[in-house]
């Protein structure tokens, strides 16, 4: 086995050391009923040839980006990752290394994260940044439970508008955290119902959660919900799960957001069937002790040269236990460095070009759709590179119809939505080619 | 300020310190589209202030910053705990098919047989190893699978009428095993490990009473040990309403040989970074899959695969689901790479793995007998546990020696863990370290074994060798500096 370099003599030599006769003695403290005796029904090994083989069978079994037309968003998207990204991730020093703990041994990892905290609080416009979350979705029930420890408070007023699925890990993460989830309906517009939101705060409020852009694509000012959630005593909180945005739209720091929450996937990240993403998390300096995650801080070594080591870990729950500001340990590190080296690459020019690039050709696929008979567009709020289509036919009959052509229309949004059954949610990014946007078009005209 | 560091180990300073204005380090398609305003109030401010570099200029950068790296390519990682195994190339090579890495967890069901075949096989697989009866694959790491498999005993209990109110955690634990038990809502109640290192089924039966929803235990336990009571304890837990919660962080010494399932354990995570060879990343991705017995299933997160008669699809409609933990279906990309590494070791091949982790860790327990201090003498499985009670009596510590190893060129093993044994040295070696590897260390171990007594002043000031030196962390926690200063 290629994996295991014992041989046969050595394993001999090494049972004399230890003092037993064979391998099964060292299993000895095992209660004989609960020894595990038959072989696990298991497929047998594959070589590496068929193990290939058989892994590209299954994936030829799915659609995929690269032959087909695709044009779903909804939290995931599909965006150019330059070739040196997974080249340099794939450097064993990144990818075989353990959590920066030692950071002696770990200043390649550690000063990479410290870039991150520092492009990640620059983008989301906040002071400070963690290393990563999980994901979006557990990043923002994060975010609230942050908002309830700072405030003390317990409600959480959370936007319908938000993607659906934060939505339900919200309140799987906060059910048993005795915290209300309050839900703020969404107007013709696809914006956040201001006098709903007045309604709802109080001085129970701890925090709301903002969708932004939202998951229809849309993009509102949320100045005022900030202006209006401080008044109140309550935190603004964005989530945001296309981040690419904010080279062309508003920082949620610019308008006064306390905790910024977004799912970095789209910087250099594959879709990979939804997982792993990325993450980000940043609020304001004064929340930095009940922050969850970790945090990589500068420092000086014995010679004063400068050095960077995980800090304020006094929050965390291998020295906090029970009384952490979260459980989380394992994080996406090497997603976070992925995102680090695309928007390095990026840059300050290339991130703004690639976010008018992707709002440009949605415009573009918008009005071309909507000028289609019998179509229209949902939501009439600005909105980035994805929007609600009220299509003719039912949305999963186009999306059934579609597939013949080999193109992926959209995410139908009954699910989630019964007041937008009628709703296709269709993204554009710069991965879809002027033909896949004339053919998407062609297609739904013939469908109308 | 020149280059040039210590031997070839480079000097690099941070990519916004060698930005210049109007280097680009991407390549674009022209825009084909006219161009669009959106309308000012919604517009950017200010840029955020990204570096400006070149193609070169970050190639440079991250490879020099990858040579600052200890990682298991480089050597022998001995973290205890952590099961630093090899991480096989063809995983990282088969999870990046573009059939797996550009397809869109939104797609229906029909275009993406592939991902759900194999998502529905390694479920299969992991239920198997372990001896439950069915799996989820959301959970993105061991601490999401806790708080997911606390949720499922926390509803299984409300489902009986009372959620009850306190989860028993023997002392050896991971912190996150308490951690996630406040996350839903459950007070700890500590359980003292006997004097042999283990968990005493009296020590439960003291506490077990109906206000208890559970109990969660590490088996093999943090000292490398396998509770031997296990059973004893599952019945007691059992037998006043209880269920019990296996951390399956240890599950590389199990393999095939004993079933977490068997022993009692009615719900069980699995690393798949550590047990099943996903890359750690420097911190993550994971995946932390989560086994349960039939009576927690329905319980489980939504949605779940399904096989149907032409073929597979996402259920959604489980009205006792606990709901979701995470968007989508987990970190699909390590389920990937697990999924393969299951298939090239076959059973034959997980068993073989499990046997030579423990030789392994008995090997270097009899090396290093004697150098070090043993707190327990009973059999070890997969991990040993060493303190440093020798060494003080030259005033050196475990932390010493940790950084000490390093100068040898190893990393240090995880150190002060678990908390029952005072300076606590504990290494796990995995199957994938050769003998020679294990003299090596060995020698290094007794090597600074001696050096603590004859010179702990060398001890104390370690490591020499490192590009850096021992770094100042209370300066880092009380002058925070979490990002750069432009202004500066």
């Amino acid at each position: 086995m290629r994996y295991l370099p014992h041989t046969e003599q050595e394993i001999r030599e090494m049972l004399k050391t230890v003092g037993v006769a064979n391998i099964d003695a060292l299993f000895s403290t095992v209660p004989d009923p609960l020894l595990f005796k038959r072989p696990l029904e298991l497929p047998a090994a594959l070589s590496e040839i068929h193990l290939r083989n058989h892994l590209r069978d299954l994936s030829r079994k799915n659609a995929h980006g690269e032959d087909w037309s695709q044009f779903l968003g909804g939290g995931c998207y599909s965006h150019y990752i330059p070739s040196s990204v997974s080249y340099l991730i794939s450097r064993g020093e990144f990818l075989t290394a353990y959590t920066p703990y030692q950071p002696e041994v770990s200043q390649g990892t550690l000063q990479a994260i410290f870039e991150y905290q520092t492009m990640m609080a620059e983008i989301l416009g906040l002071e400070v940044a963690n290393a990563s979350q999980y994901d979006g979705s557990t990043g923002t029930a994060e975010a609230i439970r942050l908002a309830v420890a700072v405030t003390k408070r317990h409600k959480a007023l959370v936007a319908r508008s938000l993607h659906p699925e934060y939505r339900q890990v919200i309140l799987t993460y906060l059910k048993n955290e005795g915290v209300a989830v309050e839900e703020l309906p969404f107007t013709p517009a696809g914006t956040i119902d201001r006098a709903a939101l007045k309604k709802s705060l109080d001085e129970q409020t701890a925090c709301v959660v903002a969708g932004y852009p939202n998951f229809f694509g849309v993009v509102e000012d949320l100045s005022d919900v900030a202006e209006a959630a401080h008044a109140a005593g309550a935190l603004l909180i964005t989530s945001t799960p296309e981040p690419l945005a904010l080279g062309l739209f508003k920082s949620p720091g610019e308008m006064g957001a306390d905790i910024a929450v977004a799912e970095g996937q789209s910087f250099g990240n594959a879709m990979s069937f939804g997982g792993p993403g990325l993450g980000v998390f940043a609020c304001r300096k004064d929340y930095v002790r009940s922050m969850p995650g970790r945090l990589v801080g500068e420092t000086v070594d014995a010679e004063g040269q400068r050095g960077f080591v995980l800090t304020l870990a006094t929050r965390e729950q291998h020295i906090r236990r029970e009384k952490a500001t979260s459980n989380i340990c394992t994080n996406v590190a090497l997603c976070a460095l992925a995102a680090t080296i695309t928007l390095a690459l990026w840059g300050k020019g290339g991130f703004k070009e690639l976010s008018r690039m992707n709002y440009d050709r949605a415009e573009d696929l918008k009005e071309k759709l909507a000028a289609v008979p019998g179509v229209r567009i949902a939501f009439s709020g600005t909105t980035f590179n994805e929007f609600v289509l009220i299509p003719r036919q039912k949305p999963t009959d186009v999306v059934a119809k579609l597939i013949g052509d080999k193109i992926l229309a959209g995410i139908p949004l009954w699910r989630w939505y019964p007041e937008l059954a009628e709703g296709l949610l269709v993204c554009v990014t710069e991965m879809n080619t002027d033909e896949q946007i004339d053919r998407f078009v062609a297609a739904l005209r013939r469908l109308s | 300020m020149s280059t040039g560091g210590r031997g070839f180990q480079f000097q690099e300073p941070l990519l916004f310190e060698v930005s210049r204005e109007g280097r680009e380090g991407f390549s674009l398609p022209a825009s084909t589209k006219p161009r669009r305003e959106p309308p000012a109030a919604l517009r950017r401010l200010n840029d955020p202030r990204l570096p400006e570099l070149s193609e070169p200029d970050v190639i440079r950068h991250f490879t020099r910053l990858s040579q600052w790296n200890f990682s298991i390519d480089t050597n022998f990682y001995p973290l205890g705990s952590c099961t630093m195994k090899h991480n096989p190339r063809v995983n990282e090579e088969v999870a990046r098919y573009t059939g797996f890495a550009h397809v869109h967890p939104y797609q229906p069901d029909e275009t993406v047989q592939g991902c759900l075949a194999l998502m529905h096989a390694l479920e299969q697989y992991l239920a198997e190893i372990s001896g439950m009866d069915a799996v989820t694959l959301q959970p993105a790491a061991g601490a999401h699978g806790e708080l997911t498999g606390l949720l499922l005993i926390r509803a299984h209990q409300t489902a009986k009428g009372n959620p009850r109110k306190k989860i028993l955690i023997p002392d050896s634990a991971h912190g996150t095993n308490p951690a996630t038990s406040s996350m839903v809502g459950y007070d700890v109640v500590q359980i003292k490990t006997g004097r042999e290192g283990r968990t005493l089924a009296s020590a439960i039966a003291a506490e077990m009473d109906e206000d208890v929803a559970g109990l969660m235990i590490t088996n093999p336990n943090t000292l490398g040990l396998y509770e031997t009571e296990i059973r004893d304890i599952c019945d007691i837990v059992h037998s006043k309403g209880g269920l019990v919660y296996g951390d399956g962080a240890n599950m590389n010494a199990l393999l095939s040989k004993a079933r977490p399932g068997d022993a009692g354990i009615d719900v069980l995570h699995f690393n798949l970074h550590k047990t099943f060879t996903t890359p750690h990343g420097g911190g993550g991705p994971g995946a932390g899959p989560v086994a349960v017995k039939k009576i927690l299933e329905p319980y489980l997160p939504v949605p779940r695969v399904v096989q149907k008669e032409n073929g597979f699809a996402v259920e959604y409609n489980r009205p006792q689901s606990v709901g979701r933990v995470k968007a989508f279906f987990g970190n699909f990309g390590m389920l990937v790479r697990a999924y393969t590494y299951i298939r090239e070791m076959g059973p034959d091949g997980l068993k073989r793995v499990t046997e030579l982790a423990v030789l392994n860790a008995n090997y270097i327990r009899s090396r290093l007998k004697g150098s070090y201090h043993l707190p327990f003498e009973a059999g070890q499985m997969h991990e040993v546990v060493f303190s440093d009670k020798i060494q003080k009596e030259s005033g050196v510590t475990t932390l010493d020696v940790a950084k000490r190893l390093m100068d040898y060129g190893f990393a240090p093993p995880t150190v002060y863990f678990p908390l029952v044994v005072f300076g606590a040295i504990m290494i796990e070696p995995t199957e994938t370290e050769s003998k020679e590897t294990l003299d090596r260390f060995c020698d290094a171990m007794v090597s600074i074994a001696e050096e603590a007594k004859k010179d702990p002043d060398l001890l104390h000031k370690a490591p020499h060798q490192t590009k850096i030196r021992r770094l100042d962390e209370v300066k880092a926690a009380r002058e925070l500096k979490l990002r750069y200063d432009f202004k500066s």
